[in-house]
């Protein structure tokens, strides 16, 4: 059969060529980073295997390499983070879309996203400065006097450590949740919060039934990327976070994320397997990163789908 | 049963802009009353008055009386209004994140009823009284946005329902439906003012004759003429209203 096919003319077929190359050269370029650092990560995977991430020890001077407690600190503190920052992000979003006047909203909003903009060795200065000392003279006492009998909240307050790790990062990470939740929330129609009023809903069932179960998918991709914002944070983190590589369970206790170990021992890195060794915690980073956006992309996914027959924007 | 309304001088704002002038109105229990008029009269915004969505958009507000059997709805709690005075929206919305199940059950559950039976069995007579009960108790557990657009709009009468109002408020209910998903909608208003008071806004005056007891004519904000159907159509008193039913304009 004859196909009535428009011919497609030189100039679009140039612009599907040029796209069609900027899109695979993004794909390219991630197989590529991935590639390149487990090439370099060789030796190291050689040399220890699978222990690599089971270790507890780094110690450059024995030349033996452990990726646990950088790993253990990434996560300790991006939860933390997430914790904190997820709710009030959430209650931020829901304020200032349901609650506030007009004006208040534009200025909160502004004053939120502008944390955005704030640079990241900046907060790790605050960090030192204010925020240390802070957790160090009132918060972490408190939560010891408190909380103590949890292990979570025993030991020395020193200030510098996963608890001000994972609050310059909830700090920092705000805004992205804040701000996402938002735009999700001003994308549900009002024909939605009308149907629950007229039911006889409260503000708060209005926003529990028809806006955040409406919203909840896009709520759910923001809250990941501010954990991935979280994951690979380097600089303010290696300022608060103390770096010493150690997996204690009080979140008043030093610790070592990832990203600051690479940072801060790139240059030192005098022998091979050394280098190499930093390189494959860049890998695992890498690897979790993947791993968790794909997740992500799971997670929004069947939650958006809702129930059976439906499908959610 | 439904209950009767009385509305005393009315006024309405959007900001500045007045959308209702003084308006007087009885509205007979167990009855239903349209309410026609071109686009802009102050159709939606009278409804909207009754139990008091007007009042939730910023910048509005009204002055004067309705009373819902005898008591000013004024002196309730809205939240508590809402749940006497049902309403249904042009547009079918249910909720896409519950499935039919919850959609209906979404009011009694805000009223805090938990108990799984009594959700089961009010879920099954408002389904039932909305005439969707036969398409869909084989799939109660399927979103809502799985049902087509008539069935969505029975659907959000059926959640009205379950809460046990005693008016329904429909804004014009069929506008977004086709003639034969509107017919049934129709059959079931007249079927539901055995229980309720239904006041329905309607821009198809046809639509008005076949259903209402009752007709309201608003224009520019008044209340033109009220009166049995039969005689707003086949002798009105205001040469506006004869104006507009015969198609002179709006």
């Amino acid at each position: 059969m004859k196909q009535n096919r428009v011919k497609e003319s030189i100039g679009d077929t140039i612009l599907r060529l040029l796209t069609l190359l900027m899109a695979v050269s993004v794909v390219g370029l991630i197989i590529w980073v991935g590639w390149q650092m487990f090439a370099s990560a060789q030796e190291s995977i050689h040399t220890f295997g699978w222990s690599f991430v089971t270790n507890r020890v780094w110690d450059p001077v024995k030349q033996n390499f452990g990726a646990l407690p950088f790993i253990y600190g990434t996560i300790v503190t991006s939860v933390l983070a997430l914790v904190i920052a997820g709710p009030i992000g959430l209650g931020v979003a829901i304020f200032l879309n349901e609650m506030a006047p007009a004006k208040v909203r534009s200025v909160i909003s502004f004053l939120v996203e502008l944390l955005a903009a704030i640079p990241s060795v900046v907060y790790g200065l605050w960090g030192i400065f204010v925020l240390a000392p802070l957790l160090r003279d009132h918060v972490e006492p408190w939560l010891a006097k408190w909380f103590g009998f949890l292990p979570l909240f025993q030991g020395s307050p020193m200030g510098l450590g996963m608890l001000a790790g994972g609050l310059i990062l909830a700090i920092m990470i705000l805004p992205t949740i804040a701000a996402i939740s938002r735009e999700v929330m001003a994308a549900v129609p009002d024909s939605q919060r009308e149907a629950a009023l007229a039911l006889g809903a409260t503000k708060w069932e209005m926003v529990r039934i028809a806006v955040l179960a409406y919203a909840k998918s896009g709520i759910l991709g923001g809250v990941i990327l501010g954990l991935g914002r979280a994951l690979g944070e380097t600089m303010a983190v290696t300022m608060v976070i103390g770096n010493r590589p150690d997996i204690l369970p009080s979140v008043f206790a030093p610790a070592y994320s990832m990203a600051a170990v690479i940072a801060n021992e790139f240059t030192e890195a005098t022998y091979n397997l050394y280098l190499s060794s930093l390189v494959e915690i860049g890998l695992i980073l890498f690897g979790i990163t993947l791993v968790l956006n794909a997740f992500a992309r799971l997670l929004v996914w069947s939650v958006a789908r809702g129930p059976k027959g439906g499908h959610l924007v | 049963m439904g209950q009767s309304l009385t509305i005393r001088n009315l006024d309405a704002w959007y900001g500045d802009n007045q959308t209702l002038k003084g308006i007087n109105m009885e509205i007979s229990a167990n009855q239903v009353t349209a309410i026609i008029g071109p686009s802009g009269c102050g159709k939606s915004t009278f409804v909207r008055c009754i139990n008091r969505m007007h009042d939730t958009l910023p910048g509005a507000r009204a002055t004067g009386e309705i009373l819902l059997d005898g008591e000013s709805i004024y002196a309730k709690d809205p939240v508590e209004l809402r749940r006497t005075v049902g309403m249904v929206f042009q547009k079918p919305n249910p909720f896409p994140a519950m499935s039919i199940y919850d959609n209906v059950v979404a009011g009694l559950k805000l009223n805090g009823i938990r108990n799984r039976e009594k959700l089961r069995t009010a879920a099954e007579k408002s389904l039932r009284m909305a005439a969707l009960w036969e398409e869909v108790n084989q799939r109660l557990n399927y979103s809502g946005m799985s049902l087509s657009g008539g069935q969505q709009q029975r659907l959000c009468i059926a959640r009205a329902l379950a809460v046990e109002p005693s008016v329904l408020l429909m804004d014009e209910p069929a506008s977004a439906l086709d003639p034969i998903a509107t017919l049934r909608i129709e059959e079931l208003i007249l079927e539901l003012k055995k229980d309720y008071t239904i006041v329905i806004v309607t821009h198809n005056m046809q639509q008005a004759a076949r259903i209402a007891d009752s007709t309201a004519f608003f224009l520019n904000g008044e209340l033109i003429e009220h009166g049995p159907t039969s005689e707003i159509f086949m002798n009105p008193k205001d040469k506006r209203t004869e104006d507009y039913i015969t198609g002179r304009f709006g």
